[in-house]
C-alpha cells in the first residue's frame, strides 16, 4: 500500500508538516517495498485552492492512506471520493507513523477544517 | 460627470462625503460599489426599490463527453477543478468565473450555468436616485456587481457619485475606471497619510484627474495628511471639520446637508470646487 505523509524536508528525519495544502513536500511510502519517495508539493505555492491541488497530486501518485495532523474541508472530499484513508498522526516522527500504521495502531483523522483560504497556517 | 470617491481605509468619510454631494446636486444618481458592506441605503431610505439578481457563470461538467485529459484542471489557478477517479468535480465556491476550462475543453464537456453572487439595488430619495450593490457573503469577487452598477452611466442631467470600496485592490480599480475625477478622503493622522498615499499612487497609473478632501479636522492641529498633500502637490478641495453635531447627525443616519443651514453650505462649496476642477481638467484635456 503507498501512503503519503506531509513533511517540512526531503528526508527520512523529516517533521510531519502541520499543514497538508501547502506543505513543502510530500513522502510517497510503500509499505510493501518500504520504498521512500519525497516529491516536492507543487499545490504549496498556489494562489487559491491548494488543498485541492495536493489532493489531486496525492491521488494521482497513486496513494490508497495518508497520515496528517489535519485536512481542508474541499481537500478532504477529494480524498473522499477517491476512497483514500486518512489517519491522525500520533508524533512528528515519519518511522513512528509507518510502523503504527503497520501496526494498525492509526486512528481515522477527524480534524476536518473548514480551511484557512489564505488566512493563516502557512509555512 | 461621474465622481468616484475613495481612500485607502474604511472609515475616513467616503460615504459621509458621496452621500452628501449627491444630496446637495440637484440631480444625481449615487451608486454605492462598496459592495461588500454596502451603507449609503441607511442614509438615503430610498422609495419604489427595484431588485435586480447579479449572476456569474460557473462550469457544469457532463461526464459522458469527459476523457479524463485534465487540460482544465491544469489550467485553473484556482484549482476550481479535480479529476478523482474518472470524474471531473468542480468546487464552485472557488471558481472565479474565468470560463477559460470551457473554452479549452476539446471534448466539450464543459457548460456553463447561472450562479447568484448578489443584487443590484435602486430606489429614488428626493433628489437623488440611489443604486447599492450588495454581494452575498462568502463570494469571491465584487467585481460583477460592480460592473452591472456601473452600466447605469446617469441620465445627462444628472451629476454621478461612486461610494467605492476601501482600499486600492480589485474592486476600487474596477469602481473608478470610467470615473472623470476622483476625490481622495484622508484623515489627519499617520494612518491617514500612508492610506491616502495607496489611492494616490492608484489614481496616478488610472491617469484620473484627482483632489483631495481632508475629513475629520481639527483647527489648530498638526494635520499630517494636509502636509503631504502640500509636500506633492495635491490639490486639496476642502476640509470637514471633526464636529460632534456633525458626527453624531452622521452617526444616526441622518444626511447632514439636509438637516442644516450650515452643512448643506459645506458639501455644497465643495461641490462647486469638484465641478470647476472637473470643467477645469476637462478644457486642459482637449
Amino acid at each position: 500500500m503507498k501512503i503519503t505523509l506531509p513533511v517540512d524536508k526531503k528526508s527520512k528525519d523529516a517533521n510531519i508538516s502541520s499543514n497538508l495544502g501547502r506543505a513543502p513536500y510530500f513522502l510517497f511510502y510503500d509499505t510493501e517495498t518500504e520504498e521512500y519517495n519525497f516529491m516536492d508539493n507543487s499545490a504549496a505555492s498556489s494562489q487559491g485552492g491548494a488543498g485541492i491541488k495536493a489532493a489531486q497530486n496525492i491521488l494521482d501518485n497513486g496513494a490508497e492512506a495518508i497520515i496528517a495532523p489535519r485536512c481542508g474541508q474541499n481537500a478532504a472530499n477529494v480524498f473522499m471520493t477517491a476512497e483514500i484513508k486518512i489517519y491522525k498522526n500520533i508524533s512528528n516522527s515519519i518511522s513512528e507513523n509507518i510502523a503504527a500504521l503497520k501496526e494498525g495502531k492509526l486512528t481515522p483523522l477527524d480534524d476536518i477544517h473548514p480551511g484557512f483560504h489564505q488566512h493563516g497556517g502557512r509555512q | 460627470m461621474k465622481i468616484a470617491v475613495l481612500s485607502g481605509k474604511g472609515g475616513t468619510g467616503k460615504t459621509l462625503l458621496s452621500v452628501n454631494l449627491a444630496a446637495v446636486s440637484p440631480e444625481s444618481l449615487y451608486i454605492d460599489c462598496d459592495v461588500e458592506e454596502p451603507n449609503g441605503h441607511l442614509f438615503f431610505k430610498p422609495q419604489d426599490i427595484k431588485t435586480e439578481k447579479v449572476n456569474v457563470k460557473i462550469p457544469q461538467v457532463d461526464q459522458e463527453l469527459c476523457n479524463g485529459c485534465r487540460v482544465c484542471v491544469d489550467f485553473c489557478r484556482f484549482n476550481a477543478l479535480v479529476y478523482v477517479i474518472d470524474k471531473l468535480i468542480v468546487f464552485n465556491e472557488i471558481c472565479h468565473s474565468c470560463g477559460g476550462c470551457r473554452l479549452l475543453c476539446r471534448k466539450k464537456a464543459i457548460s456553463e450555468i447561472d450562479k447568484e453572487i448578489g443584487v443590484v439595488q435602486s430606489g429614488k430619495s428626493e433628489n437623488v436616485r440611489v443604486l447599492t450593490g450588495i454581494l452575498k457573503p462568502g463570494e469571491p469577487s465584487g467585481v460583477p456587481i460592480i460592473k452591472k452598477l456601473l452600466q447605469d452611466e446617469g441620465q445627462e442631467n444628472e451629476d454621478v457619485f461612486i461610494d467605492c470600496p476601501p482600499g486600492s485592490a480589485c474592486v476600487v480599480m474596477e469602481s473608478i475606471k470610467d470615473a472623470d475625477y476622483c476625490i481622495l478622503v484622508a484623515e489627519p493622522t499617520i494612518f491617514g497619510v500612508h492610506n491616502l498615499d495607496m489611492v494616490y499612487e492608484l489614481v496616478r497609473i488610472f491617469h484620473i484627474p484627482y483632489g483631495v478632501v481632508l475629513n475629520k479636522c481639527l483647527e489648530e492641529e498638526e494635520n499630517p495628511a494636509e502636509d503631504y498633500c502640500l509636500k506633492n502637490n495635491i490639490p486639496i478641495l476642502g476640509k470637514i471639520p471633526f464636529d460632534i453635531e456633525l458626527g453624531r447627525l452622521n452617526s444616526n443616519g441622518e444626511i447632514v446637508a439636509r438637516k442644516q443651514a450650515k452643512y448643506r453650505e459645506l458639501f455644497q462649496n465643495l461641490l462647486n470646487k469638484v465641478k470647476k476642477e472637473v470643467q477645469h481638467e476637462t478644457a486642459s484635456n482637449t
